[in-house]
């Protein structure tokens, strides 16, 4: 692994004005820190891709097939016809340069081949040679190039290093969205076998295992058990899960990093003790225990491949309706493109709260809900014992996730959340949050550990917008609803922000959860010490 | 998901948007308006001539006027010069409308033609077309 | 090279017209024949491209949401920026078009010491984008006047508050200085900014040295070197209605005026000027955020392979019974 340098080393380093040398004719260079490892054999074997070699990112020859750049060009001529974004984007930017300084890894790097809008040009250059009369007459003249090795190169280099998060297109006067690029440009980079393993892993776990970790039956089982064990010791209550169980009114699915490592795992007992307090008829599965789909990440059809299993075991189980957990890329599959893969649901019920009564109407086709959505449901209808003391050694700023945001636009329900279970809540600068928001810098399935510095360059922004309400107010928790967040903004904080900690919202709001039959709470569910007085008795 | 319904009426408009100038003037008639020179002055005149030749006070008169404007309001500088021993002055009344006192026939055939509103007649007085 | 190309080309364009009808009396070719073919590419050209988008679908519904989506009904949606119907969509595409709404939301960002990210509202290229394409369009409607016999009121109205400042005879027309300004800067920032000029091809100077040559030739024929505008009327008024004639004796920069906007034309179909149909098509923006609450087809889809339940349990089953997770078969 690359040497981690040190915040000051790397801030000297960005520079946003942009060499002399034309983008073109500078050659792709791989930076160590900055990349992910190739996929492996095994997993494209799994996954049934093509070209299942054993290969290295740093070797000259990344033993493609002879007729590489013949797979790749048919394979764009058979997206151009496949989706209309991608003509659209191909074919009407006019470089005025609005997405410029938006991407989180432009202005972590300065490197300009991160703005969005040359990262769009990597592909569209080939484009143009080949599917436009003037690239193919102009030339370079037109903004064209031909395909070769060393493009293909850039292309996996940049594409993996955009992590989908839409910020551009916020920004963009026509709506071009990188991401929506980055998606097609992975798509082709596979049909070469040419992934990273930390995506490629992933999704051939959740393949076979049902979801990323690769944590089979028994061992969600006991995960979830030792995190049982945990809440009894820190509540004094017993909850008791179920797994694939026929017959409950709710599947409940939520991404498998929960499960392992912290704080993604407070974040589930959180779950566990929210739902055990409302008593709440639902399942577990351990079939489709991946809310996450890092097949998104891959190509739509492994998407769809992936994401199946949700619907599937929702109708083995014969559940009402379905509930997700807290996570950011699983909601852009779930909000836009779970219903079109793998609808009609019509098995199922339009989600209704059992506590409230409430309709999510929101959701009557694709018949599964938000547990922000849910939560704050319940808290506007006081359905929740909550003392939002317990956190008040907290302070607390949210960081929207991008697909949360910009691919679904919930925006208000976390925030409603927080505000009802904590006392001290600020919010990061404007041009930061929400519609704005900064992405982790990890996303896409990029929070590998081989690529840590791309990675914190990637979270410079966000941590920096952090830095500022730490200072400003003593921000020092760090709120999110993405399994990706939890896991790679701790390091990140740890990195240019220390001091500041990371949490799912449902921790939140399982600490201020008085629940029936609890013992006296003193330590919140990581252990930490309460020091305010509880609330008279329930 | 292909969305014909209104890419279709879509492009029918844009059509319609750029090809409305060739229905328009399927319907209507294309003239040339022909500026009168018949006033009593005019006629009497032997040899029909302007301050400047025709062709450039086709193109230019506008530019003339608004000279003369600003060299008598502004600096008092009346006398246009001596063409064929007659004395001009440079005035809009006494020199251009006493040949051309036929506004609505003369001026006004052009200037609706290309829709120009020119402000002389903010403050002068537009004199009396003959049928009026 | 790519500024001096596109430059050169242009002023090559202004040169052909000049030779040709000065020199070489191309008047039919420059004055007749050219207007219609230009006219034919654009309308067919702008038609086969929108037709050839339209043919590829939209499998996916992938609005970017701009605001908070509609959920729970205490919560106060934002109906333009994350429209969840068809009202919305409406007002989200006029908000976009008319008033370059995302364009608005444009920030430049500095690294100061600290460090600190610090993001400056950066209005001028929304304001300069805004003032050139709507006085574009003003100086286009206007040219009507030159179009069509008689005058429609509303038009006659519109060239009145164009020239409303009453400056000079014949009247200056605002919108032709405000596209003359906002273009100039739209090109000199393309130019004098680092990362415009990095990210920018020979196709982004070559339209705006072509419009600034339009806008020049327009605008140096109504006040410099004039022209006979009653005899472009009367062959204008010919050419609309298919019975075109030559004018007897117009000045060459009529020509070169006439030649460039054909340029225009027929470049429009074949280039990035495209934005102007694209902007409608744009799925990320002409889109509801109602994914969940209507299901959207994607006319492609097709089965995939899929590891079921069955294969699943197949595989961990006496895991699955060693821990008490109920199984189908036992």
């Amino acid at each position: 692994m690359a040497k981690e340098p040190k915040p000051q080393e790397i801030i000297s380093q960005i520079n946003y004005n942009p060499p002399q040398k034309s983008w073109m004719d500078i050659p792709v260079e791989m930076k160590e820190g900055m990349f992910c490892y190739g996929a492996k054999e095994k997993s494209l074997q799994t996954l049934d891709f093509p070209n299942v070699r054993s290969w290295s990112v740093l070797e000259e020859d990344w033993k493609l097939p002879e007729k590489w750049d013949k797979i790749v060009l048919e394979g764009i001529a058979e997206r151009l016809k496949k989706y209309r974004s991608f003509k659209i984007f191909m074919d009407i930017c006019v470089r005025c340069g609005a997405c410029a300084d938006k991407c989180h890894f432009f202005l972590g790097s300065g490197d300009p081949k991160n703005m969005p809008v040359l990262r769009a040009e990597l592909l569209r250059s080939i484009y143009r040679k080949n599917f436009t009369a003037a690239g193919k007459i102009l030339g370079k003249l037109a903004g064209a190039r031909k395909l070769t090795l060393n493009v293909l190169k850039e292309w996996w280099y940049y594409f993996y290093q955009c992590s989908e998060c839409r910020r551009c297109s916020v920004f963009c006067p026509y709506g071009i969205d990188t991401a929506e690029i980055t998606i097609i440009a992975r798509e082709l980079l596979n049909l070469l076998g040419l992934n990273i393993e930390w995506i490629a892993g992933p999704a051939a776990n959740c393949y076979l295992k049902g979801n990323h970790l690769g944590l089979e039956p028994h061992t969600i089982k006991n995960s979830i058990d030792f995190l049982v064990d945990e809440i009894e010791e820190k509540t004094g209550v017993r909850v008791s899960p179920t797994f694939n169980r026929k017959g409950a009114e709710i599947l409940f699915v939520t991404p498998s990093g929960d499960l392992f490592a912290d704080p993604g795992t407070y974040t589930c007992m959180g779950y566990l003790m929210l739902f055990h307090e409302l008593g709440l008829d639902y399942t577990w599965s351990t079939y489709a225990s991946e809310g996450g789909n890092f097949g998104f990440f891959t190509s739509m059809e492994l998407a769809k491949r992936l994401n199946t299993k949700i619907y599937a075991e929702a109708k083995r189980l014969g559940v009402k309706w379905i509930l997700g957990g807290e996570c950011g890329h699983m909601w852009r599959v779930i909000n836009q493109y779970m219903d079109t893969f793998n609808g009609p649901a019509d098995f199922l019920e339009v989600p209704t709260s059992p506590i409230t009564g409430t309709k999510f109407e929101n959701a009557k086709s694709t018949k599964m809900t938000h547990i922000s959505e849910f939560t704050a449901d319940l808290i506007k209808h006081k359905k929740l014992n909550l003392d939002p003391r317990r956190n008040d050694h907290l302070k607390v700023t949210f960081h929207d996730s991008c697909n949360v945001a910009r691919g679904m636009g919930m925006f208000e329900e976390p925030r409603y959340v927080i505000k009802n279970v904590c006392n001290h809540f600020y919010e990061m600068p404007e041009n930061t949050i929400r519609e704005k928001t900064f992405c982790c810098g990890s996303g896409s399935g990029l929070n590998a550990s081989e690529n840590m510095e791309m990675r914190l360059r990637g979270g410079l922004p966000r941590a920096n917008a952090v830095k500022y309400v730490q200072e400003q107010y003593g921000v020092n928790m760090l709120a999110c609803i993405c399994a990706i967040d939890r896991a790679a903004l701790p390091p990140l904080m740890n990195y240019w922000v220390p001091g500041v900690d990371v949490t799912g919202v449902t921790e939140l709001v399982a600490n201020a959860l008085v629940m029936k039959g609890e013992k006296k709470r003193t330590t919140n569910l990581r252990g930490e010490d309460l020091s305010v007085e509880e609330k008279a008795d329930v | 998901m292909y969305d014909k319904n209104k890419i279709i009426p879509g492009l029918i408009i844009f059509v319609g948007i750029v090809a409305f100038p060739f229905f328009y003037n399927l319907v209507t008639a294309d003239y040339k308006p022909e500026p009168s020179l018949d006033t009593p002055v005019i006629n009497k005149m032997s040899k029909k001539q302007c301050v400047r030749p025709k062709d450039f006070m086709k193109t230019e008169h506008m530019k003339v006027l608004h000279e003369w404007r600003d060299s008598v309001v502004r600096y008092g500088e009346r006398e246009y010069g001596v063409i064929d021993g007659v004395k001009y002055e440079k005035s809009l009344q006494k020199t251009c409308m006493q040949c051309h006192s036929n506004k609505k026939d003369f001026c006004d055939r052009c200037h609706t033609y290309v829709d120009v509103k020119p402000y002389c007649w903010n403050c002068h007085i537009a004199p009396e077309g003959k049928e009026e | 090279m790519k500024i001096l190309f596109p430059l050169l080309v242009v002023i090559i364009l202004v040169g052909l017209v000049f030779m040709g009808v000065q020199e070489a009396n191309l008047h039919l070719l420059f004055g007749i024949i050219i207007p219609y073919v230009s006219v034919t590419i654009f309308i067919l050209g702008v038609i086969a491209r929108v037709v050839n988008w339209s043919r590829s679908p939209v499998p996916f519904r992938i609005p970017t949401t701009c605001g908070q989506q509609k959920s729970l009904s205490w919560i106060k949606r934002d109906c333009l920026e994350n429209p969840s119907n068809a009202v919305g969509v409406i007002g989200r595409m006029a908000l976009e078009i008319l008033t370059f709404r995302s364009l608005f939301r444009n920030t430049q960002t500095e690294l100061k010491q600290g460090p600190y990210l610090v993001y400056h509202e950066e209005k001028l290229l929304w304001l300069a984008a805004l003032a050139f394409h709507w006085s574009f369009l003003i100086v286009v409607i206007r040219h009507f006047r030159l179009f069509i016999e008689p005058i429609p009121g509303c038009l006659s109205l519109l060239c009145s508050l164009d020239g409303f400042m009453e400056i000079g005879s014949p009247v200056v027309f605002l919108s032709g200085v405000a596209l003359l300004g906002a273009v100039s800067f739209l090109l000199l920032r393309r130019i004098l900014s680092p990362k415009i000029s990095y990210i920018s091809l020979t196709a982004d100077y070559f339209p705006l040295f072509l419009i600034i040559a339009i806008a020049a030739s327009g605008i140096l024929m109504r006040y410099f070197v004039k022209v006979d505008v009653i005899d472009i009327k009367a062959y204008t008024l010919g050419l609309l209605s298919l019975h075109p004639v030559i004018p007897a004796d117009v000045s060459v920069i009529f020509y070169i005026h006439l030649f460039l906007v054909c340029v225009l034309l027929v470049y429009i179909p074949f280039s990035k000027l495209m934005h102007l149909g694209g902007i409608f098509l744009s799925p990320t923006r002409n889109m509801a955020n109602n994914n969940r609450l209507k299901r959207h087809i994607n006319p492609w889809n097709y089965p995939v392979k899929v590891h079921t339940y069955e294969e699943y349990e197949e595989h961990f089953r006496e895991k699955m019974k060693q821990v008490g997770i109920p199984v189908e078969k036992e």
